[in-house]
């Protein structure tokens, strides 16, 4: 008798604790609702047809990942190496590098796609052989200039973050410049670089989906075609939502990550 | 034995005879370790040197004092080449300190003199102990065991051997300055140059590093203290030097300048540090006392 009264509130307990994690709770909600559908045979046609191209659009956020992490990992390459320059005690490499700073941070990404877009070739001629500049690669090349150019920025201010008391301290423990920079400030450097390079490349990998507008067939340009293709505002609607669901699945836990990642370094 | 095996490695004395001995060859001051003869330096018009003779003997600690942007920080910033000098001559360990020219010269000169920081300026990034066995390890090629070893033995000396996992950002300000202590140490230099170490400290905390610094001058390390801890200069003291506005007014013995100053700005400096003008009886060493006046005086 006890057991029967003690069971189900126990039972409850562990039904709460698990309606509170959004993640498993709606998880379990569509799960629900697809055997409701498949069970009683109701599924609604939009759905119906969603499914069928759901491939299709997984394929093209596929895409929009890979041109955001090559954009990210050129343009962090190029942006460390930019940002290391406008440190220089050469003043010409300071002002030239702080131009390319303002002028591809202060620009519309947009309209960086569209410049490396009709600026470069369709293809590139070397002695007898062509070689194609494919549409996707021009988007990476427009990605990376912005990112290269926030990259430089992180860097620079990351660097300068570090106290000269630092430096100080290192010095009358009679350590080499090189080994200052290389065992003192870069490791203090990249912890405070971490969270806003995080953040850019959710901001890059946003920006992605712009590259429908130059011809890439990446998950925007999937859906376009998806929508005209089935051609039912029901679907057009449900489509353009389950992007909306596909980016925030992919940015949302990196933003989480940043966030914990900031957390952490205030500990220290 | 250095005077940082004797520090890290304490011998229960056995007879006093034997204790005094020992301790006059270290302490006296005939071979200067460091001689500072009409030093000048400016920072552009700003002249902040005007001139300073000073000599530190072998073992000795020698304490300056004088009010705030009065040089003293500065004085011990060239004595390591951190700042050099536009005039005058810097000998430290029969090194000219302000000729060198190249980053291994200084680095030479810096491997036998220790610097601990108002702000103690630990590397945040490191534990206590990755900060006190970097430096060994890195800049004198020591193995990492020994090392280790010997930075837990330091640890346990300023008795923080519990911290060792720790970051510098979870320990207090008196413990974090120990560290500091603990880091210039393990170097095993000749000279440790204290800057106002204790003039970012809660007054709790103060008389924990105090204690550690008194067992390092008792153990003859040679020191040089930058410090409004009146009190404790008087008391650890061989010598005791006033600057006031980039010169030496005053130097001599701690009971001379301190009972008996012969410049009426070392009396006036005095007063209103002390707040009670000079006292007569002798010092009863009392760091908590007197960090609470010198936050009083800092203060107004």
């Amino acid at each position: 008798m006890a057991n029967d009264l003690t069971l189900p509130h126990g039972a409850g307990g562990v039904d709460i604790s698990l309606w509170r994690k959004p993640w498993a709770a709606s998880a379990i909600l569509a799960v629900c609702v697809i055997t409701f559908w498949v069970t009683t045979g109701t599924t609604p046609a939009a759905v119906a047809y969603l499914w069928q191209w759901l491939p299709a659009l997984l394929q093209g956020l596929w895409v929009n990942i890979q041109i955001s992490v090559l954009a990210m990992a050129l343009g962090t390459f190029v942006g460390l190496a930019i940002g290391a320059l406008s440190l220089s005690p050469v003043a010409a490499w300071r002002v030239s590098t702080r131009w390319y700073v303002n002028l591809f941070r202060n620009a519309p990404v947009l309209v960086l796609i569209y410049f490396t877009t009709y600026a470069f070739p369709f293809e590139v001629r070397v002695l007898s052989w062509t070689f194609a500049f494919p549409d996707w690669l021009k988007v990476v090349l427009g990605l990376a200039l912005p990112t290269s150019a926030n990259v430089a920025e992180i860097f620079r201010g990351a660097i300068q973050s570090i106290p000269s008391a630092q430096w100080e301290a290192a010095q009358s423990l009679a350590f080499k410049r090189r080994e200052i920079f290389r065992l003192i400030v870069l490791p203090q450097c990249v912890r405070r670089m971490l969270p806003p390079w995080m953040n850019l490349y959710a901001s890059i990998t946003m920006s992605t989906a712009l590259a429908s507008l130059v011809g890439v067939h990446d998950l925007v340009d999937t859906a376009q075609i998806a929508s005209n293709t089935v051609s039912r505002t029901d679907f057009t609607i449900l489509v353009y939502f389950t992007l909306l669901a596909l980016f925030f699945a992919y940015c949302y836990p990196i933003a989480r990550a940043t966030r914990a990642l900031e957390r952490r370094h205030d500990r220290h | 034995m250095t005077a940082t095996e004797r520090f890290l490695y304490p011998v229960p004395q056995v007879g006093a005879g034997a204790a005094v001995t020992h301790g006059v060859a270290d302490r006296s001051p005939a071979t200067p370790l460091v001689q500072l003869r009409d030093v000048h330096l400016a920072f552009g018009a700003n002249e902040v040197l005007k001139g300073i003779d000073l000599e530190v003997g072998r073992g000795q600690a020698v304490s300056i004092i004088g009010p705030s942007g009065s040089g003293k920080s500065t004085i011990l910033r060239t004595l390591t080449g951190l700042l050099r000098p536009q005039r005058g001559e810097i000998v430290v360990g029969g090194t000219r300190v302000d000729t060198l020219k190249t980053e291994a010269e200084l680095i030479a000169l810096r491997t036998r003199v220790g610097f601990v920081f108002q702000q103690y300026n630990l590397f945040p990034h490191l534990t206590v102990l990755e900060n006190l066995v970097i430096a060994p390890v890195r800049v004198l090629g020591r193995s990492r065991a020994d090392a280790e070893r010997e930075a837990l033995t330091l640890l346990d000396r300023v008795r923080l051997s519990n911290k060792a996992q720790a970051y510098p950002g979870e320990l207090s300000g008196g413990q974090q300055q120990r560290v500091a202590i603990a880091r210039a140490l393990a170097m095993k230099p000749e000279l440790i140059l204290f800057d106002e170490v204790t003039s970012a400290l809660d007054p709790e905390t103060v008389g924990d590093v105090l204690t550690v610094i008194r067992d390092l001058v008792g153990d003859g390390m040679t020191c040089v203290l930058v410090t409004h801890e009146m009190r404790f200069a008087e008391e650890v003291s061989d010598r005791v030097y006033f600057t006031e506005a980039g010169h030496i007014v005053e130097q001599g013995p701690p009971t001379a300048i301190f009972q008996h100053p012969a410049s009426e700005r070392t009396r006036a400096f005095l007063q209103r540090t002390l707040g009670q003008g000079v006292r007569a009886a002798a010092s009863a060493p009392d760091p908590f006392a007197t960090a609470k006046r010198e936050r009083l005086w800092v203060s107004y």
